[in-house]
């Protein structure tokens, strides 16, 4: 299938350069993309995976749009407020590129449904709030053999890795255990500046265009972190293999995923 | 001695261990801090007993849990 006219003028500068060209974005039109959380990090990472052309986009989320989101999830708008935040990110995301093939998950990703969600997906963001979630798509991602950009927000600080199967170590590798509830801040106690998710969001982005096209040096055995007072970036070269991971080791005992308690302040938070 | 911490040179006593030097860095969360040296992550039970050699590079990683 070759490209429409429309097409080689909308993906023009992806197609002047040599390592897309024509080849190149056509494998991104036929690429599968799962979003988990559309959120800080989850907006901007839709936003330019479907300016991108990525045909097909699946977001999770449970949530609906709250006033208090505009501060830094752009891919939401005032009059959203009130809506599933996977049908206001869907409606964004048609107007932006309806060559994107959107699929919306308004649930929870839990143990019981995260293995089948992401099984279709080439790659898969985690765009989550909260440790339970971030170890869960991990731990669900190395079983399943998937490659995912881990990052986290807070403050004036931001951080990912890219996880790819067998290239690297994976999330628990370096964290272990999450930690336990309210030992460590999250954006909705600590603040998280609002185009933080901007800066991670759009570098898991272009992880995730760099990984289906195959080129260059992924942040796969590194951990990037950004300082937003200092201006500092800084790559942080992890070990090769961690063999007591006790997903990705050598004798691992996590075999299936797992749900942790949410903290109490964010069990709150769903409920209203 | 000197090491070199996130990067940068830092002067401090010979064989100071991880623990004191996490107590010397001001570390937030220390409980739950992550430490590379040279490139190989440490268990935390060895944060006590552990010393460190001149020029050795450490890091510390942070849980961040935030993105929504
Ligand atoms: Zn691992």
């Amino acid at each position: 299938m070759g490209l429409t006219n429309e097409q080689i003028l909308r993906y023009s500068r992806h197609i002047l350069l040599k390592d897309v060209g024509v080849k190149g974005q056509k494998k991104l039109l036929e690429s599968k993309v799962l979003i988990i959380g559309a959120g800080g990090l989850g907006a901007p990472v839709a936003m330019y995976l479907a300016a991108a052309g990525i045909g097909t986009i699946g977001i999770a989320d449970a949530d609906v749009v709250d006033l208090s989101n505009l501060q830094r999830q752009i891919i939401h708008s005032t009059p959203d407020v009130g809506k599933p935040k996977v049908q206001s990110a869907e409606e964004t995301i048609h107007s932006l590129n309806p060559d994107v093939k959107v699929i919306t998950y308004k649930q929870f990703v839990n143990a019981s449904n995260i293995l089948d969600l992401i099984e279709d997906y080439d790659f898969i963001i985690d765009g989550t709030d909260n440790f339970p979630a971030k170890f869960l798509i991990n731990d669900a991602c190395v079983l399943a053999k998937k490659p995912f950009s881990h990052a986290g927000i807070i403050r004036f600080k931001g951080q990912l890795m890219t996880y790819v199967p067998g290239q690297g170590p994976c999330y628990r590798c370096v964290f272990k255990d999450p930690p336990p509830k309210e030992a460590v801040p999250t954006c909705k106690e600590a603040g998280v500046i609002g185009c933080m998710g901007g800066v991670i969001g759009s570098l898991q982005a272009m992880e995730t265009i760099k990984y289906l096209l195959g080129i260059g040096e992924l942040l796969t055995g590194y951990l990037l972190t950004y300082d937003a007072i200092t201006m500092e970036f800084r790559k942080v070269k992890l070990p090769k293999h961690v063999a007591n991971c006790k997903v990705c080791g050598d004798n691992p005992t996590i075999t299936e995923p797992i749900d942790y308690e949410l903290p109490a302040c964010e069990l709150n938070l769903n409920k209203k | 001695m000197k090491l070199i911490i996130a990067g940068t040179e830092k002067q401090v006593e010979n064989n100071i261990t991880i623990s004191k030097l996490i107590e010397l860095e001001n570390v937030e969360t220390p409980q739950y801090v992550t430490v590379s040296v040279n490139d190989e992550f440490v268990s935390s039970e060895s944060f006590d007993t552990q010393t460190l050699n001149d020029g050795d590079r450490i890091e510390f990683l942070y849980f961040m849990g935030g993105g929504q």
